[in-house]
């Protein structure tokens, strides 16, 4: 029987989700409204909330100052590349582990997940002999590959769950019919699992784009994404928040709005899986 | 062949020289800097130096650490993705010894006077009489106080104050109600926020961090008075959440009105004393850092500087580049876009010789004064065998002054006292740098 729901219980559930959506967005809201300040009302005690001289100056002059599109295309090439080539390699993985699963697929799982254990700053002086070497320090085919490698155990692993979730007589009956291995997971699973791989490669190019470790430190100029274009307006001595504010807001825009575009996939895609 | 083919020869022959001979001229450096006021300004004048040599500069603009990061990755890697780097007199001199950086003695323009330079200043950057960074812009640190405020306390700030009378003017000053601190000083824990600023403080009460055979010295006399000191006048006159104030947060508290006096960096002043961003711009007075009449004052000395990374494979275009930045003339183009009040300061001694800049700047003399007062080679009252003021001029120190501010900083959050803080710091620096073989 269903639990009836009292119109007061409802209202104050809806009040709560409110709360906390608004909790959650209150940062990013605070940033967006310091960006349209001057410097001296970006730090005016106390605070002014809507009510002040809004100025697009900061957006100007952080223009002016970097290259953002530049950036931009870096972060895009960066964290759409390094998941899209992690989706390639993980659907045959994640395939394997599925549904042919050997006596140590529970221990490769488990091996694969702590390499996220390890500090990555651990690594990072081999990682840049290696690049160094490779002569490919500063480019974007470097940072596709490495974040691929960081990124492909949380992408193996949501595959898999999702996989796990597809009935395996399935591809059974298609192989019957006549089905080779590739037919099979291009036409029979992957159609089956789309929301999943879906909601897959939107985490991680999220993933991706907030990488502010190898991102930063892997690149100077030409591959620099926008995790470098925030740290640059980032003051020890002098107060630039209204310009780091704008920069910040510059940074996030377009990640923000895949995410509001696409929300009803990426949570259809998040509680399809292990979490139902 | 004829005189004419001859000589259209010659000229063809000459015109290929002369193009190539600029072709190869024109080179692209990279430069990695910090998001400072003045290096901001520099970055927006250097199309002038591109423009009259033709060459290109790629900007790297980094938050502090995440620079010092990026940049010492680089350099002993011997990566060479940079070609200018901004440093500090942290790194100048350790970076200089392990030959990272190339040397500046020669090859700068003819009008770069090396001389001219202060020798403070100078003395910080150069290791065996090599000069391995170009400083960009000095600072010393000060007491920057309110002259209403004192008026009103009834008191009379010193050029050269005690800390017995900062604490009392500040307590003097302080009034809670209208939220007016008496003193603002650094708190957030870091080894260049609050340890560069008990570190000089330290100084001033004769104290040191390592005795000359490398002991620590927080289980000294000098160390537990520094410390009770410091946290007893933040407790009385400080502002609320003083451990997480660093340079900006006390500079915007300063800006609203919210402190009696602030002790830090002499950059500090060009901005307190700017009408467009501070409230109090027209309020301000300038006093040398405090002591306890031991001899030492407790201020520090620093310089943004430029090096070349010995990596760099464009060190004349590099060394070109920092003698125009670094330079007198660049000084001059700074007054005549921006005024005197905005040049870079602290490096030069024609520059506080120039009447212009003093008109300007009611702080020059304060400025010139810490600076010179200020010695990296002698920095306490007692002998020590490092260099520097506000650190100490190894590769551990950044480490270990970062673990020993947590706890300081903990300490003036109230969550242990000054005697657990000491303790806890004596034996931290002893077990990393016995580790490090001293």
């Amino acid at each position: 029987m269903a639990r009836a729901i009292t119109p007061r219980k409802k209202i104050m559930w809806t009040a709560l989700a409110w709360g906390i959506g608004l909790l959650i967005f209150f940062p990013i809201m605070w940033t967006f409204l310091t960006s349209f300040k001057s410097e001296a009302t970006a730090i005016s005690d106390p605070p002014v909330w809507f009510i002040f001289d809004w100025t697009t100056e900061n957006y100007s002059a952080v223009l002016a100052r970097s290259n953002y599109p530049l950036a931009l295309t870096n972060s895009i090439v960066i964290a759409v590349g390094s998941t899209l080539l992690g989706i390639l390699i993980a659907v045959p993985a994640a395939w394997a582990m599925a549904f042919v699963p050997g006596k140590r697929t529970k221990d490769v799982l488990l091996w694969m997940l702590s390499t996220k254990m390890l500090p990555a700053v651990g690594v990072l002086y081999p990682l840049v002999l290696i690049a160094k070497y490779f002569g490919v320090m500063d480019s974007r085919i470097l940072l596709v590959v490495i974040l691929m490698l960081i990124n492909l155990p949380i992408i193996v692993w949501m595959l898999y769950t999702y996989f796990r979730e597809i009935p395996g007589e399935i591809l059974e009956a298609a192989r019957m019919d006549g089905a080779s291995l590739k037919n099979e997971i291009i036409y029979v699973l992957t159609p089956m699992a789309v929301p999943g791989i879906a909601s897959t490669i939107l985490l991680n190019i999220i993933l991706a784009w907030n990488e502010a470790f190898w991102t930063i430190l892997l690149t100077t100029v030409n591959a620099a994404p926008l995790t470098k274009f925030i740290a640059s307006f980032s003051a020890p001595e002098g107060l630039f928040y209204a310009k780091l504010s704008a920069a910040s807001i510059m940074a996030i825009a377009p990640i923000l709005i895949m995410g509001w575009f696409s929300q009803k996939q990426l949570v259809r895609g998040l509680t399809f899986g292990a979490v139902k | 062949m004829n005189t004419k083919q001859i000589l259209r020869g010659t000229t063809v022959g000459l015109g290929l020289m002369v193009g190539l001979a600029s072709a190869a001229m024109a080179e692209e450096i990279t430069i990695a800097t910090v998001n400072n006021g003045d290096m901001v300004r520099m970055q927006s004048l250097a199309p002038q130096w591109e423009q009259a040599t033709g060459n290109k500069i790629n900007w790297v603009v980094l938050e502090e650490n995440v620079l010092r990061q990026n940049v010492t990755t680089d350099i002993s890697t011997g990566g060479g993705q940079y070609d200018v780097m901004t440093i500090g007199t942290y790194e100048a001199p350790i970076w200089g010894a392990n030959d990272w950086l190339v040397s500046l003695n020669d090859g700068m323009a003819e009008d770069w006077d090396a001389d001219d330079l202060l020798p403070a200043i100078r003395g910080g950057l150069t290791v065996d009489g090599t000069l391995y960074a170009a400083p960009f812009y000095g600072e010393s640190s000060m007491v920057m106080y309110r002259t209403d405020l004192m008026e009103k306390a009834g008191l009379e700030m010193p050029e050269a104050p005690t800390w017995q009378f900062i604490r009392e003017a500040a307590a003097a000053m302080t009034d809670r109600d209208n939220d007016i601190n008496g003193i603002c000083a650094r708190g957030k824990a870091g080894w260049g926020e609050n340890m560069a600023f008990l570190s000089a403080m330290a100084n001033s009460f004769g104290a040191r961090w390592f005795d000359m055979d490398w002991n620590a010295q927080f289980d000294s006399p000098e160390w537990k008075e520094t410390l009770t000191f410091y946290l007893d006048m933040m407790n009385e006159s400080g502002p609320a959440g003083a451990a997480n104030n660093g340079f900006n947060e006390n500079l915007t508290l300063f800006q609203q009105g919210k402190c009696g006096m602030w002790i830090d960096a002499t950059v500090a002043a060009s901005f307190v004393t700017n009408p467009a961003d501070s409230t109090v711009a027209d309020k301000v007075g300038f006093a040398l850092a405090p002591d306890t009449g031991l001899g030492k004052r407790g201020n520090w000395l620093w310089a943004w500087s430029l090096a070349i990374p010995a990596s760099s494979e464009k060190v004349d275009v590099a060394k070109d580049f920092i003698s125009w930045a670094t330079g007198k003339g660049y000084t001059e183009l700074v007054a005549e876009n921006e005024g005197w009040a905005n040049v870079p300061p602290g490096t030069r001694t024609s520059l506080y010789e120039n009447q212009a800049y003093l008109d300007a700047a009611p702080f020059a003399e304060m400025t010139l004064k810490s600076i010179n007062s200020a010695d990296p080679q002698n920095p306490s009252v007692q002998e020590v065998p490092y260099t520097g003021i506000q650190f100490v001029a190894i590769p551990e120190f950044a480490g270990i002054a970062t673990q020993v501010g947590q706890l300081f900083s903990d300490a003036l959050a109230g969550n242990r006292s000054a005697d657990e803080a000491l303790n806890a710091a004596q034996e931290l620096t002893t077990e990393e740098m016995e580790a490090a073989g001293y």
